[in-house]
């Protein structure tokens, strides 16, 4: 009878297994998005993936048909040794791929115009304005600024759902990249660079955040959340942190960037405000220059005399 | 006076006094090593050992040390990939929860990423390169039989190097590229990355000379008549291949030399500070990863197209075709790399340029596919071990191209970036293609080299462990990283992932299930050698039949000459032709041959050079300058004093080989 037992358990483990596979097959977050972006993405991804199967299924079959078919044991089949050149399967050979390709290319151009993560998305009306969010990436916390509203948190994200939230990334030494799988686009913030991002949320509900480029000893730990709230809720929380007594200055900033894993969420009222232009231009210790000054120095010693800005024209930097 | 060694912050003995998987393995090493030592003494092995084997400037025993040194270091990979696998699958809630260190774990896709590329996949296509070559050319050696002993030597110095890590210091956590600014010295202070940086160095310096020899081997040394459109494809995909090498290692040279200046001279490439620009490096070492995948997918594609017309006993469906294929995606992997970082925010212009340049890779990969399915179509396919591997290999490397296809559209792989998703594509295409297709190749040419064929059943278990091990093992991963799992992660939040690692964890149990098959195998044919004392008997030239190329008109093992004369050759497939048109082996009359000398500089050189890598990371500068200066002038002195004249095999000794020979077909009852 200890077979039964077995046969008991052996049924149990597939048992949970399988459930916990249903479980998990809820949670495909990129295919279950909740943003403007990540549904055009999950379009794309769809799209290319039945385009690809359209002629990987087919040549996986053959692969086997063709193997069984002309198999030794098969005598009766034709045999042609010498047979090697055939004009009109040759430009079967590289026309399907190239139909395939010329598709999938003019798809791609499509998407990637449309959703060029630095432009506004298609849908924003003009006289809508979007929400910024300056995120820094530390050793090993994200540091979110709200500039317009004078607060950063670590680790938390609030943003009213249906407005369009513009990023703009950098890092404080080692880069990482910023991605929250439900609504859309990876962008690396990356020390010295100032990366834009616009993402668009659909609907309320807390989504989660990944770290996406390895930065480190404390990498797993950063992972953060996104709540996306009616207008109402993000105003109260915008409040609530208001009340937090931690102020960031650039001496608070510099404790910060001190490694640290696995951090809890933390909220500062008031803000520098060009803190995060001086994150970006490398000049946050007080009487060090800022990279844009330097540069300009040597332009003005240059043939061209003239810098390109990271930042866009009127962004609220400074 | 013994640099950082006497350093008490640089963590010497760090790993060894604290990480018992790491005491276990060094001293499991040992051991090995301690053995294959005292088997050498015992056997009174040395004298054999020093002078076939280590001072040889035979491409035939080169090419099988390189095959040798990169199924150790395949293990020595693998063993790195299943303790991952082991360990994610139990890392859920804190950086507790697995059995390895954040610090340790990082060090272990580290040194998996490096060695598999550079250590693994690298030496085993060079194994190919110098076996096969030289034969299917009709040619007696490679062009610079001495450059290719010292390449090897040079190898095996950085394989060393690297392994040293694993007992003294520590190894880098950098991930296998080794992005700045977390590899310089603000990121990482101790030995790692200088590990990573100098036995990378040397492997490169390496495979260019490599890449050298070849080149000329087959732009030179092709047998009369053979014309670069009557050459097979392997060495049509090995040209390729080496200008390629040519062209991008000198890149990488480069770049770790500047990441090298930044931690040693105090420069300011890619640092954050002083106007360094870590992006710059980005782009640097993907504008010579990118080119190196294809390196190492190309010979695989060769292999591919010398195995499939063998085993359906039938000319390869559109040679041309292929040719035309492989030069293109010579040209266009030059031209894609960005597509590692469409993340960066290059723009619409860039992104879209980058996107489409990738996609139209996609067309002559495809062509080849379908080259082989059209050899395949009509002919008279036989399931031997090759021939399974390359079916394993193109039904599963479409499916890596179908992925790859979809990470190349800059909108979707905003999303996949840097998730399990990409590592599922890569091992897809790297396993699939690049491993199955060598180890394809590796059962094709065995019986050439050893005489005998591997164990067949063996090979079956080990083929479908590594076929649905893989699968079982990467798939999950697909399904990962869709729901939202990062890459190089060494803990993670998120209970619903367990699951699908513990299936990943299981498929790598089964893949370990074929290594340990083709582990066996392997012994089997130890065990044969053994009992004939090393001394192979001759075997029959053509143990699989209806082969097509030039090696394959010689005996098995080759002789030390490879050909007695050299072959005149007409048609694209040299020797099936000779076949068709009843060629008569020539028995009689043959005169001395030229051969060259063997040389112990290549190995010195090569150890010498591991200890200017050793003085390098240890910061032990008159080590360094001393060995340094002493490997330039080994070089030196060999060249001015070395025996380079070379000497002749006796036209009796040819006879008598070629006899032996002429017996073994009689035996065989095989027309001469
Ligand atoms: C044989 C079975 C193999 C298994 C089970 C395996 C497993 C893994 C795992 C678990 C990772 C880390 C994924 C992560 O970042 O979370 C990894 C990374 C990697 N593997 Fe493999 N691997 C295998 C074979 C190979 C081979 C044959 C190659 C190359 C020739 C290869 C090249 C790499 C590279 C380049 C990385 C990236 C390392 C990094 O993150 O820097 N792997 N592999
Ligand atoms: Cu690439």
């Amino acid at each position: 009878m200890l077979w039964v037992g077995w046969k008991k358990k052996i049924f149990n483990i597939f048992a949970i297994v399988g459930l916990s596979f249903l479980l998990s097959a809820c949670k495909i977050l990129v295919l279950q998005p909740e943003g403007l972006v990540a549904k055009a993405q999950r379009t794309l991804i769809i799209t290319s993936f039945v385009l690809m199967l359209c002629i990987v299924i087919p040549v996986m079959i053959a692969i086997v048909v063709f193997a069984i078919k002309y198999h030794v044991s098969n005598k009766d089949r034709e045999y042609l040794p010498e047979w090697s050149e055939s004009y009109s399967i040759e430009c079967f050979t590289w026309g399907v791929p190239i139909l395939i390709i010329t598709v999938l290319a003019i798809l791609s151009g499509y998407f990637t115009y449309r959703y060029e993560p630095s432009k506004s998305l298609p849908i924003l009306r003009a006289d809508e304005k979007s929400l910024q969010i300056d995120a820094i990436a530390l050793e090993w916390k994200w540091l979110f600024i709200y500039p317009e509203y004078g607060i950063a948190t670590i680790n938390e994200i609030y943003a009213p759902t249906g407005q369009q939230v513009f990023m703009q990334l950098t890092a404080e030494s080692v880069m990482n990249a910023f991605w929250v799988p439900q609504l859309g686009t990876v962008i690396y913030a990356m020390p010295q660079m100032n990366a834009k991002l616009h993402l668009f949320s659909e609907k309320n509900g807390s989504f989660i955040g990944m770290p996406a480029h390895y930065s480190g000893e404390g990498f797993s730990g950063m992972g953060f959340k996104w709540y996306s709230v009616s207008r109402d809720a993000f105003e109260n929380w915008v409040a609530r942190v208001r009340q937090s007594s931690l102020k960031l200055d650039r001496s608070t900033y510099v404790a910060l960037t001190r490694k640290s894993k696995r951090n809890s969420v933390l909220y500062f009222s008031g803000i520098n405000k060009d803190l995060y232009y001086r994150v970006v231009n490398r000049c946050v210790l007080a009487g060090s220059k800022c990279n844009e000054d330097l540069m300009r120095l040597a332009a003005g010693k240059s043939l061209w005399g003239r810098i390109c800005s990271v930042f866009d024209d009127g962004v609220n930097s400074e | 006076m013994f640099g950082r060694l006497t350093d008490p912050t640089a963590g010497v003995l760090f790993a060894l006094q604290n990480e018992p998987i790491v005491l276990f393995t060094v001293l499991i090493l040992l051991g090995v090593t301690a053995l294959v030592l005292a088997v050498l003494t015992f056997f009174g092995l040395w004298k054999t050992f020093w002078c076939n084997w280590i001072t040889t400037v035979d491409h035939k025993r080169i090419g099988i040390m390189y095959v040798i040194l990169a199924l150790i270091m395949l293990i020595r990979g693998f063993a790195d990939a299943i303790m991952m696998r082991v360990h994610q699958a139990m890392a859920l809630g804190s950086e507790h929860a697995g059995y390895l260190s954040p610090d340790h774990y990082n060090q272990i896709f580290t040194a998996h990423g490096t060695i598999m590329i550079f250590f693994m996949a690298t030496p085993f296509l060079f194994g190919f390169f110098n076996y096969v070559i030289p034969l299917q050319l009709g040619a007696r050696d490679v062009a610079f039989p001495f450059l290719n002993n010292l390449g090897f030597w040079i190898t095996c110095a950085g394989a060393l190097l690297i392994n040293i890590s694993l007992g003294l210091g520590n190894f880098a956590r950098v991930g296998w590229l080794a992005y700045p600014p977390l590899s310089e010295l603000t990121g990482s202070p101790d030995t790692g990355v200088d590990y990573y940086l100098w036995s990378l160095q040397l492997s490169g310096i390496a495979t260019t000379m490599g890449a050298i020899n070849f080149i000329a081997t087959i732009i030179k040394m092709r047998a009369p008549g053979m014309s670069m459109m009557k050459m097979p494809i392997f060495c049509w995909t090995a040209l390729v291949t080496n200008i390629l090498i040519l062209a991008i290692y000198p890149v990488l040279a480069a770049t770790f030399l500047l990441l090298a200046s930044d931690r040693y001279l105090g420069m300011h490439f890619f640092t954050n500070d002083g106007s360094g620009n870590p992006m710059v490096y980005v782009n640097y070492i993907w504008m010579f990863g990118h080119p190196e995948v294809y390196v190492l997918i190309l010979p695989a594609f060769g292999i591919l197209s010398e195995v499939i017309p063998t085993f359906s006993s039938k000319r390869l469906f559109g040679y041309t075709s292929m040719v035309w294929a492989t030069i293109v995606i010579l040209i266009l992997s030059f031209l894609v790399w960005v597509h590692h970082f469409f993340t960066m925010g290059g723009g619409v212009t860039v992104n879209t340029f980058f996107s489409v340049a990738t996609m139209i890779i996609a067309v002559p990969t495809g062509v080849k596919i379908f080259n082989w399915l059209f050899t395949m179509y009509k002919g008279r396919i036989r399931f031997d071990l090759p021939m399974l591997w390359c079916l394993g290999m193109m039904f599963t490397f479409v499916g890596g191209g179908l992925a790859g296809v979809m990470l190349s559209l800059p909108a979707a792989d905003w999303q996949f970036h840097n998730s399990l998703f990409l590592v599922a594509h890569f091992h897809h295409t790297i396993i699939g293609g690049v491993v199955f297709g060598y180890l394809a190749g590796f059962v094709y040419w065995f019986p050439k080299a050893f005489g005998l064929k591997l164990n067949r059943v063996l090979g079956l278990i080990s083929f479908f462990g590594w076929f649905f091990g893989f699968y079982l093992s990467f798939f999950p991963l697909y399904i990962l990283g869709l729901m939202g799992a990062s890459r190089r992660l060494q803990y993670y939040m998120e209970p619903s992932w367990q699951p699908l690692f513990i299936v990943a964890m299981i498929g790598a149990f089964v893949i370990a299930i074929g290594i340990l098959c083709m582990a066996l195998q392997v012994l089997i044919v130890i065990w044969y050698g053994v009992k004939y004392k090393g001394n192979l008997p001759v075997q029959k030239n053509d143990p699989w039949g209806d082969t097509r190329t030039l090696e394959w008109s010689i005996s098995s093992p080759p002789p030390a000459y490879n050909f007695a004369n050299i072959p005149q050759v007409k048609t694209r497939d040299a020797y099936w032709n000779m076949k068709e048109e009843g060629y008569v082996r020539q028995t009689k009359n043959f005169t001395k041959i030229h051969m060259p000398s063997n040389t112990s500089a290549g190995f010195w050189t090569g150890m010498l050079s591991l200890v200017v890598g050793f003085g390098l990371v240890w910061h032990i500068w008159w080590l360094v300058i001393i060995s340094f200066i002493s490997a330039i002038l080994v070089i030196i002195l060999y060249s001015f004093f070395g025996d380079n004249s070379g000497y002749y095999l006796s036209a009796e000794y040819v006879q008598k080989t070629e006899d032996h020979f002429s017996a073994c077909l009689e035996s065989e009852g095989i027309r001469l």
